[in-house]
Formats: C-alpha cells, structure tokens, sequence
C-alpha cells in the first residue's frame, strides 16, 4: 500500500539541472530502506519554479523542496520518508523563514508564489505523471469529451465555449468560440484541427509545459474541438526542439488510441478523430497561422494573405480551426465546469487566466498562471518575488518581438489583452521579460529586431529589408553615431513597415522599438545628444577610468585585463589605455577600493 | 472507449492512487516516526493506518502522515489525529491491531477510544 508519494518535475527546466538523475537516485535509496511498497516515486511535468529546479514534492504532506541534488536524496529518504522529519535545509527558503513547520506540514500552496496564482491550463502539471492516461483520468480526464460526445450537440459545445468568453491565448485574442462557429458553418467533404505548438516568442515556454506536463489535454481539447466543428482528423504542429513534449504527445496520442478515446465511434457516439504530430524546424514565422498550415502541407513556410481564413480555406484547402496549446488547455475545464466557472474569472472583456512565463531580471523565474485582471505589480513584485540584487524595476516586456515594454509607471494596469493593447503592449504569447535599471532600451530593442531580422521568412519586402534597414539605424544609434534626423527617419520607417507587411510578424516587427522610443524617449536622445547610455550598456558609448586618489597601486586590475591595457607600477595609481580597452569590466570586478568606474 | 461507464471504472481504480496529491484533508492522522518511534514498532503502524484507511474508503478525508520526535519516548508509537475544530487525541503504545481498531471507531465512526489515549496512561 502507498503512504507516500515523491513528485519529481521532468519538464525541460528541471531535467537540465539534472531531474532525472534524482528519479534514479530516489529510486535506489528507497530500495535500499525496504520502501518499495510504501513509496512511490513519480516523475510529473512544471511545476512553475523553473528557477529553484529540480523541485522534488513530498505527498501527502506536500512538503516543498527545491534545489535538490543528488546526494540530498538520501538524507530525504533517511529523514523524510524513513523518520517523518523534513529536511528543512532542502526546503524552498521562502517557506522555511516565514512559517512555523508543524508535523512536516509545508504546503505548496502556501508560498506566495503559488498563493496569487489559479491554475486552470496549467492544473495537472506537476500533479499528474504525464504518460499515465489513467492519472489523467483520475483527474477528471476525457470526463469532458465522453459529456460532450454522449449529452450535447456540437452546436451546444459551441455555444458553451463562446459563452466562457475564452480568447485566443496564442496572442491574437480572437474569441475561441467564434473561431470554431465559422468553421463549423462552411460545408466540406473534409475539415481539420490544428493546434499551434510551434512557440517562437524568446522567453516564453508555457505551451511546451502544458505538452511535457498534461498532454492529455491537449488530445481531449482537439478532439472535443473536431466533433463541434465537424473535423475528422487534427495535427499538433511542434517544434522539433522540444523532443520531451514531443515524446510525452506522442504516447499521449497512442494511449488515447488504445483506450479508443481516439480512432472510430468514441464513446459509441458515432463520432470518429484522429490526431497525428507533425514538427517544425524552428522557423519563427510558423508560428503564423497560415504559414503553419503551408508548413504541415509539406511546402516551405511563408504565410499568406488573408482572407480567404483558415476557417474557410486552411488546411490542404478545407475549413480548419487553428488554436494555440494554452487554449486548447482551457477547453476541457470549461465544458466539464460550464461557461460560468470560466467566466466568473477575469476582467469584463478577458476572461478566465493567462499563464505567463516569468524572466529576465526577476527572483522567481518560471511560470505562472494568474487570472486576467491582475497587476502587473503582483505579477512581479509577489508572485516573481521582486527584483533581485536590490536593483529597481524599469520596465517589463510583453509579448516578445512583436510586443511592447511598460515601464515603472504603468504597474498597477490590470492585466489584460485590452489594456494592454491600449499602452502599446501585446498580451502575445505570455513571455513576461522584466528589466531593472542595468538595461538599455535601446540595446532591448536591437535585441529583439536583431531577432525579427533572422527570422524575416523574405517573401514581402517591407519586412524583408524594412527590418534590416531599421536594425542598421538601432546599431549606428547605439553605436554614437545617429541623429535626430536618424530618430525621425526611425519612427517614419517603423510606421511604414507596420502598415505594409504581408503578416503580423512585420506588422509586429517594429512594436519593440516604437514603444521603447515612446516610453524612454531621453534614453535615444541621450544615445544621439550626448552619445551617452545612461544604463551603461552600449559598449561604444562607455569609457572606463580609474579614480587616482582611490587607486591603491594593487596590480590587480593590470593582471586581470585581457588585453593589457591597464599600466602602472606598485603602489603607484594605473591608467587605462582607452585605445586598447575592450570595456570588458573585468577590471570592475576584481578591484577592491572601487577605484575603477564606467561612465 | 465505448461508454461512459467504462471511463468511470478507470477513475474509480486509479482515485487512490491520486488522492495524496490533493493533501488537503479534514482529518490528519500523524505517525512519530523518529528513531525511538521506530524502534518501538512505528512502521508496521502507519502502514496499518494506511491500509485501513483505504480499506474504510475515507482516502479523501483522511491523510495518513509522519512526524518525528514527539517527545514522549516512553510512549512510542505515538499517534496524533488533528481534526479541523477538535481538539487533537493522542494515541500510544500502539500497534497494528489497535491502530486498525482505531480506524475503524474513531476515523469512521467518530468515537475516541479512550482507553488507548494518552490521557489513560
């Protein structure tokens, strides 16, 4: 008889540093206590707290600890499940200083961390074991498809997904139950699912937990999708670089096909899916809905103009209904609880929750899942655990390189699409980048069209050299030799190529720079003006300097410096040859009076 | 998948096996598992509540647990039962045998075996 069960997270986070060795390890240490029939060891998907990886969960106390390595696996399984006593110097530091630990009792949800958030798309990740079909349906699993194949029509499924108020999560924020009622309007011989796994946006992750952690969602959502739209079969486009979502999916879908829950007459109902993967090759572009479906069909990947929608022609030219991961995630859970559960979270015109993958300058980096309406303080300040190093917040960018920052000022707007498309920003796919004061705007902005540049697929000019063009006025910018002309021609360029692309990778190229120059207009003038970065990044505008009456003559900093530009004999102040340095601040770091300074 | 019925009977087989993850139950019956619990025969008493506990079907509302040291050495194994709103009983010298008498009347029925209680020592 289990008494105990150790979860530990397998999602990508935590298997690079290293989870799957502890399953291992775990494993051996219970055998050799003699707890094999009293402990169960299982291997789950996020957990959100990529940051603090590998997170290992004691049940049924739900002891949380973090950071564990391999050789504190034995003292867990000596002290914890052999004696009861929890290894408190293992546990998650937020939890050990602020709470009394009673009866081993350090729950999960009593982190702040986990307190804020409402965990709908993400409710079985790190709960379940995600190759086990039949812990998903101990979780209510295909209770959701077997209520809709056996008590509704497919009008009913429609009309209880549009009454949930549910909005595209890909980032669009299109209503997910209108996108399925004009599919299902159009008459085919043939109709197709598709479901956009293909996440491109830097730093954001959440569709790739939700496949390693509850793959079963994903099949349960695309197959209700396809009996409300009248589709018979559905592809997964993934990318090939998240090979454990791939894998999970994969047995994901051949369970779902023994168990008959795809495949021909599921639940005796008459209704036949089926659902097959297909991989991208990483092409950010994509991730665009019709370049997705030309990509699946075998062709190179390059969008094309809408209308005619998917929803008319898509896929191999019948009526399609495409829908991101973290949508579909949502879909069981509204047809299980009712349109109600669903809406009765969020603001008036977003509904529900929206996960957010936490990076960049932030304590608690990882994922979350907040309903609509939060803060943008919350986020970061309670759920994120603030910023790091006793630096202060500057801005946080949403929605990636096709997004836009808000800055300090702006912490209290309640998150949602909305809102956040009204200060410039995007909702997009839930990437949440936060930036504290050691960050150049400008630089930001560089990096994210530097991104766009590559991934430009070609096939219309504005996005093609438009964004190249741009780049190269980033860099002269950056580099100390723009103008205020520069600037002007700048905006000019970034309206012109948002007007004029074929597909919203171009038409969102340029947000990054027009709302960095909106909300941190001093920062380009400083750049062009006073060729200065006030945030001390951009390495041609920074000279670095040693303070004579503070240099003690250590020879440090000459030994340190790579390229011997620093002179000076013992005990006597050195100078640094501006000509030879490289603004590494290597310097910086090894000196010990503070004698050295970038400026 | 034919039925309903059939995915229902899969729910019900693996409930058990997921019902630990939920944690949040009313009553929490707590084992000393510390070196003198231990010894004095602590293990073969939680996997006795354990089992009866699922035996009784109250896995929902019961969560079988370990703790360490009490402090009441002479009187291992110590069993402690919190109950939200309840004062806590506590249980010693136990063994298998009381331990399943102890689901039986007092988890289910909701009846304190006093005799076994601390209090009677």
């Amino acid at each position: 008889m289990i008494r105990a069960q150790v979860l530990i997270c397998g999602g990508t986070g935590c298997t690079s540093s290293g989870s799957g060795k502890l399953i291992t390890e775990f494993e051996s240490q219970i055998e050799k206590n003699g707890l094999v029939d009293e402990v169960k060891v299982v291997r789950t998907g996020c957990f959100g707290l990529c940051a603090l990886g590998p997170v290992v969960i004691v049940y049924p106390d739900g002891t949380f600890y973090s950071q564990v390595e391999e050789k504190d696996v034995k003292d867990i399984v000596e002290e914890h499940l052999l004696k009861g006593r929890v290894v408190e110097r293992l546990v998650y530091n937020e939890v050990a200083e602020g709470t009394v630990i009673e009866h081993g009792n350090v729950s999960l949800n009593d982190t702040t961390f986990y307190a804020k958030q409402k965990r709908v798309a993400l409710r079985n990740c790190g709960v379940i074991n995600p190759e086990s079909i039949d812990e998903y349906i101990a979780m209510d699993g295909y209770a959701a498809l077997g209520k809709c194949l056996t008590e509704m029509t497919p009008e009913e499924v429609i009309k209880v997904v549009m009454d949930s108020g549910l909005r595209g999560r890909g980032g669009g924020g299109f209503p997910t139950g209108l996108k399925w009622s004009f599919t299902a309007k159009n008459q085919a011989d043939q109709k197709y699912v598709v479901c956009n796994a293909d996440e491109g946006d830097p730093g954001a992750f959440m569709d790739r937990s939700v496949l390693e952690g509850d793959p079963h969602a994903i099949v349960e959502a695309m197959t209700i999708c396809g009996y409300a739209t009248g589709a018979s079969e559905g592809y997964v486009y993934v990318r090939a670089e998240y090979p454990i979502a791939v894998a999970r999916l994969q047995k994901a879908i051949d369970d779902a096909r023994e168990y008959g829950l795809l495949g021909k007459d599921i639940f005796g109902s008459g209704f036949d899916f089926d659902l097959f993967i297909r991989l991208g090759a990483g092409a950010f572009v994509c991730g665009e809905e019709t370049a997705l479906m030309t990509s699946i069909e075998g062709n190179r990947g390059e969008p094309r103009p809408r209308p005619p929608y998917p929803a008319v022609k898509g896929l191999f030219g019948k009526p399609t209904t495409e829908n991101n991961v973290e949508t579909f995630a949502n879909i069981p859970q509204i047809l299980l609880h009712g349109a109600e559960f669903f809406n009765s979270m969020g603001t008036e015109k977003s509904k529900g929750t929206k996960v957010f993958a936490l990076g960049g300058k932030i304590h608690n980096t990882g994922l979350v899942e907040i309903p609509m309406g939060t803060t943008l303080r919350e986020i970061i300040e309670d759920i994120g655990g603030g910023i790091p190093n006793g630096k202060t917040f500057k801005a946080a960018q949403t929605g990636g390189p096709s997004g836009g920052c808000l800055p300090a000022s702006m912490l209290d707007i309640e998150i949602d699409y909305d809102n956040l498309v009204a200060q410039g920003a995007m909702m997009g796919s839930g990437g949440l980048i936060v930036m504290d004061e050691d960050t150049c705007m400008v630089d930001i902005a560089k990096f994210f069209l530097e991104f766009t540049v590559d991934e430009s697929c070609g096939k219309c000019t504005p996005c093609r050299i438009g964004t190249k063009r741009l780049y190269e006025i980033l860099e002269k910018i950056t580099k100390g030799q723009g103008t205020l002309q520069d600037l002007d021609e700048m905006e000019a360029l970034c309206n012109y190529i948002k007007d004029n692309s074929l597909c919203g990778l171009g038409q969102t190229a340029p947000n990054p720079v027009l709302s960095t120059y909106k909300r941190f207009k001093d920062e380009y003038i400083a750049h062009v003006v006073d060729k200065k970065c006030p945030a001390g990044v951009c390495k041609d505008l920074l000279s670095i300097t040693i303070v004579e009456d503070k240099c003690k003559g250590c020879t440090l900093c000459s030994r340190v410096c790579p390229v011997g530009a620093i002179s000076g004999t013992v005990k006597n102040p050195h100078v640094i040859d501006q000509s030879k340095c490289i603004k590494c601040g290597a310097c910086i770091e090894k000196c010990k009076f503070g004698a050295i300074i970038k400026k | 998948m034919k039925s309903l019925a059939e995915l229902a009977a899969i729910k019900e087989k693996m409930q058990n096996k997921v019902v630990l993850r939920e944690g949040s139950s009313d009553v929490r019956v707590v084992v000393g598992m510390a070196t003198c619990g231990i010894a004095a025969g602590a293990r073969p008493v939680l996997n006795a509540f354990v089992e009866a506990v699922n035996g009784l079907e109250l896995n929902d509302k019961v969560t079988v647990t370990q703790t360490g040291c009490i402090g009441i050495c002479q009187y291992e194994p110590v069993v402690e039962i919190f109950e939200a709103g309840k004062e806590k009983v506590t249980y010693v010298k136990m063994t298998p045998e009381k331990a399943k008498e102890v689901a039986e009347k007092h988890l289910k029925g909701g009846n304190i075996i006093a005799e076994y209680t601390i209090s009677n020592v």
